[in-house]
């Protein structure tokens, strides 16, 4: 069409008083057709042009009539209203302020929630607590496991090569012991967990959302903070621990391997050596770390869940959401724990 | 005077700066079945979502079953929530459980029921609404978009309630499936004494079922009762869906 429309438009129309549309060869007319002839004609009354259509055809008239008759009852687009600036940002920041005010919305109905435990103790889902557990903390303790054996191997790796230097081969147990049992292990699991438990409780809650299950569930009395929320949330406080404490062993595993190959540390003197230098209060601030991270953990990949509207797309983005917003929460809340712990003097 | 056991006024309902109700009333009597009926984005469905508590209305009152949904403590809503079903669009079953679990959940969260007394009342339940015994270990993945609606229909009636909601019963089923849900409904309707809101779009099924309709257009009820008189109004949307000369 657009190679007729320019081999059309090269034609010099000067003097040309009367134009002839010839379709009496035509065997097949469609509406594009009629709509492409309809806008010529146009176009030459424009330019004064007389025009006429040549066709005993019945159906390419009607179907030209058609055209013209919708054509004039057809009104323009709307017009696009274009964004300034500035109405950009305020947008997206008051969107940001409605979002933080429904997070504070959404954990002010986990805490009612929770207290409805108190009012009757059959209302704790143990059932669904012990699945979630199952679920998303001991399904992924080969991950975590292999995840921090790695990390244990390469930081005592990285770390060795520097040490040898300084002849300060046996300072490897203070090193990893410290850093292990403080940040690695507890991130590294934080981090696994987020991206895959996280991820699927969005995903989860958000189809839900979309087949109406949850407002099945809203109608039967069913209520979803109780069935849903909750047992995730809580499965995933009370295993965060027990993953770190699994990521602990695992890294130093690693540690001791790479101490023994490459710097001639043998196991038990390294296990000696850690008895001596790392304190048990290291290990604990990293168990302690587990809940709070579990917490902001399930609470986003929930919460994101709930957001999900009524479109397949925003699983997809509210998914990657819930993953980049809980690594980052947990990073936050690791540098809140550092600042607390070294006020404390711990 | 029969009771009313849905009473509506002057509701008014704002998605952000749109208005999709205002000053919509209507009354649903004990014992009618009671469409709900309207072009495409008048708001059917959100009258049905509120009437339910799952949406909240921006001003009026609503009253279901002699509760102003309003002002309903928690305690009561919950007890409200066991005598109604509710069947939605697209059945909602939930899809971790099988059809069988799904429709013995109510009675295994609020009853004290033997499990073999369950069994007994699923199974009536599957047999009544026209499924096979068989079918019922089949999870929602694995079943058609009828025998969805059935199974959807058998949980929503599972506590027995006497007000039943359906939104679009009959929208995504082969002509003969619609026919024999309306028949189902009605049925049901007098086998279990029921009171019956539902939205629809299926004309076949509107006249086969509704005793009373009401038709919603900008933002309020235009008609409200029988279908007899319907044709008489002037109103475009009624004179374009209700032309055809099709009754049964």
């Amino acid at each position: 069409m657009t190679n007729y429309q320019k081999k059309i438009d090269k034609i010099n129309l000067s003097g040309v008083k009367e134009v002839n549309f010839n379709l009496e060869a035509v065997v097949y007319f469609d509406t594009a057709a009629a709509i492409f002839i309809n806008s010529l004609r146009e176009d030459f009354f424009q330019k004064n042009i007389k025009t006429n259509i040549l066709t005993t055809n019945q159906d390419i008239v009607e179907t030209l009539d058609l055209v013209l008759k919708t054509k004039q009852r057809t009104e323009p687009f709307a017009k696009e209203v274009e964004e300034t600036y500035l109405e950009y940002i305020g947008k997206t920041f008051y969107n940001y302020y409605n979002g933080f005010l429904a997070f504070i919305l959404f954990l002010g109905k986990v805490f009612s929630a929770i207290l409805s435990y108190f009012v009757s103790i059959k209302n704790i889902r143990y059932k669904e607590i012990f699945f979630e557990m199952n679920e998303s903390a001991i399904k992924a303790l080969g991950i975590i496991a292999l995840t921090s054996f790695l990390i244990g191997l390469v930081i005592a790796y990285q770390s060795a090569y520097q040490l040898k230097i300084y002849g300060a081969n046996i300072f490897i147990v203070d090193m990893l012991g410290i850093s292990i049992f403080r940040e690695l292990a507890p991130l590294m699991t934080a981090i696994v967990i987020a991206g895959r438990s996280g991820s699927a409780f969005t995903a989860q809650i958000g189809a839900m959302k979309i087949t109406e299950e949850l407002d099945a569930m809203k109608t039967m009395g069913f209520e979803p903070y109780l069935f849903l929320v909750l047992p995730r949330i809580i499965a995933l406080m009370i295993t965060m621990p027990l993953l770190i404490f699994v990521a602990d062993i695992m890294g130093l595993l690693g540690g001791i391997i790479i101490s023994y190959i490459d710097l001639g540390i043998s196991a038990s003197l390294f296990i000696e050596r850690l008895n001596e230098v790392v304190d048990a209060k290291h290990f604990f601030i990293g168990l302690i770390k587990g809940p709070f991270f579990a917490f902001l953990i399930a609470s986003i990949g929930v919460y994101r869940g709930l957001m999900v509207k009524n479109d397949t797309q925003s699983i997809g983005f509210n998914t990657t959401k819930s993953v980049v917003e809980s690594i980052f929460a947990v990073i936050v809340c690791d540098a809140l724990f550092s600042i607390i712990f070294t006020n404390l003097g711990l | 005077m029969m009771k009313a056991l849905i009473k509506v006024r002057d509701v008014r309902t704002v998605f952000g700066t749109k208005v999709v109700h205002d000053g919509l009333n209507l009354t649903v009597n004990k014992g009618e079945i009671y469409g709900l009926v309207g072009p495409s984005g008048c708001g059917k469905t959100t009258v049905l979502r509120e009437m339910v508590m799952l949406q909240e209305i921006s001003g009026g009152k609503i009253e279901v079953l002699d509760h102003d949904l309003s002002t309903i403590s928690s305690s009561a809503a919950q007890k409200l929530r066991s005598e109604w079903g509710v069947l939605f669009q697209a059945g909602a079953l939930f899809s971790s459980l099988n059809i069988k679990e799904n429709i013995s959940l109510p009675l295994k969260e609020y009853t004290d029921l033997s499990q073999k007394m369950i069994d007994e009342i699923v199974k009536f339940k599957i047999s009544i609404v026209g499924l096979k015994s068989s079918d019922a270990l089949l999870y929602p993945s694995e079943i058609s978009g009828g025998m969805k609606k059935k199974s959807a229909l058998a949980r929503a009636l599972a506590m027995d309630p006497k007000l039943l909601f359906l939104d679009e019963p009959t929208s995504g089923l082969d002509p003969i499936s619609a026919r024999e849900f309306d028949a189902l409904i009605l049925k049901l309707r007098d086998l279990l004494d029921l009171s019956i809101v539902m939205v629809s779009h299926d004309l076949q099924s509107i006249y086969a079922t509704l005793d009373r309709v009401a038709i919603i257009d900008e933002k309020k009820i235009i008609y409200e009762g029988d279908l007899k008189n319907i044709k008489n109004s002037t109103n475009k949307f009624i004179q374009t869906f209700f032309r055809s000369n099709f009754e049964q």
